[in-house]
């Protein structure tokens, strides 16, 4: 018996027993491999192309549990609605999310900019007023920088007032082209 | 105190080593099953291990217990055969029976892991410490110590 096959039996039966707490895969998208990860709750946390991998998996070790396991199937679902998105099929995600990893204002914040609809942009200043402290503007900006799942819940909807881009986890040409995607900004061919 | 990594580190750094070990205590057939329940139970335990300073000790440890809870089952359920052959067994050319396991069963796990990995797996001593985590003298060492306890019991 190979041992691949054996650890691929392992995991199996680890997921049926409710031990795999986070499960992880990574996937392609235009800007780069992704880092997806889910609880049992729902999709916890998404990495953009230039976050390192392994810093984001031993951080979910720490902050989350220990029991993190490669399991692409499990993940199936969060993939078909991100390839969906990319190919501009997809306008609004329906998957179970876990907040866990971010707390009181910031999670506010999160939470009302995982209510921006497609293709539309907010300035951070409504999103804080969203989150009960309108003056709380750049704590605002902080919760966006620090979004645990990109993409999904969409910080890059959320711009400066007067329309500038802002800023980005993932660097500001992918919020340009992300913003493109949605019909937001025009492409603009590089200067 | 050295954090936990994610579990998949562990199964990436040290499976292979668990299955080298589980084929050289109980054999191709049994390896499998002896695998999945050691990593179950690892994975069952892992969140409350609170020190993980030495992960390839920890699971070799589990994996001794597994192999042996293997060779305790297999004593107890005898395969049924219609007939009994009475086949008389050269001195030398015997096949691993019942009475050597549970005496390897009951060796100290790094000489225990030493045997197995050296007659089991036919793993020459610079691959048998780096399975076990120590140097080729260390594993040598062991297995001296291993064989020498086996004659002893066994005589």
């Amino acid at each position: 018996m190979k041992t691949e096959t054996a650890i691929d039996r392992f995991k199996t039966q680890a997921a049926e027993e409710g031990l795999l707490d986070v499960a992880y895969t990574t996937a392609d998208s235009p800007f780069g491999p992704l880092l997806l990860a889910q609880t049992k709750r729902g999709l916890v946390r998404v990495g953009l192309p230039n976050q390192d991998q392994d810093e984001l998996l031993v951080d979910l070790a720490a902050r989350v549990s220990p029991r993190v396991l490669e399991a692409p199937a499990q993940l199936d679902e969060v993939r078909r609605e991100l390839d969906l998105y990319f190919a501009g099929k997809l306008d609004r995600f329906d998957l179970p999310l876990d907040w866990q990893l971010s707390g009181g204002f910031r999670q506010r914040v999160l939470r009302a900019i995982n209510r921006i609809p497609y293709g539309q942009t907010r300035s951070y200043t409504e999103m804080a007023r969203k989150a009960g402290n309108e003056r709380a503007v750049r704590a605002a900006g902080t919760a966006c920088g620090s979004n645990p799942i990109p993409l999904v819940v969409p910080c890059h909807r959320v711009l400066r007032t007067g329309g500038a881009l802002g800023g980005y986890g993932g660097g500001l040409p992918m919020k340009q082209g992300l913003l493109e995607l949605e019909g937001v900004l025009d492409e603009s061919p590089a200067s | 105190m050295t954090s936990l990594p994610p579990f998949q580190t562990v199964l990436d750094e040290h499976s292979a080593a668990v299955m080298a070990i589980l084929q050289g205590a109980v054999g191709r057939d049994g390896a499998d099953d002896c695998f999945q329940e050691t990593f179950l139970a690892a994975l069952r335990a892992y969140p409350k291990l609170g020190d993980a300073g030495n992960l390839r000790g920890w699971l070799l440890t589990i994996a001794h217990r597994k192999a042996i809870d293997h060779h305790r089952a297999r004593g107890r359920n005898p395969v049924p055969v219609a007939e009994v052959a009475e086949v008389a067994v050269e001195d030398g050319i015997a096949e691993p029976d019942e009475r050597l396991w549970a005496a390897v069963g009951a060796l100290p796990p790094k000489q225990r892991a030493a045997v197995a990995l050296r007659y089991g797996s036919d793993l020459p001593h610079n691959e048998i410490g780096a399975a076990l985590g120590c140097s080729p003298e260390a594993a040598r060492r062991n297995l001296h110590e291993g064989l020498k306890r086996l004659r002893k019991e066994l005589a």
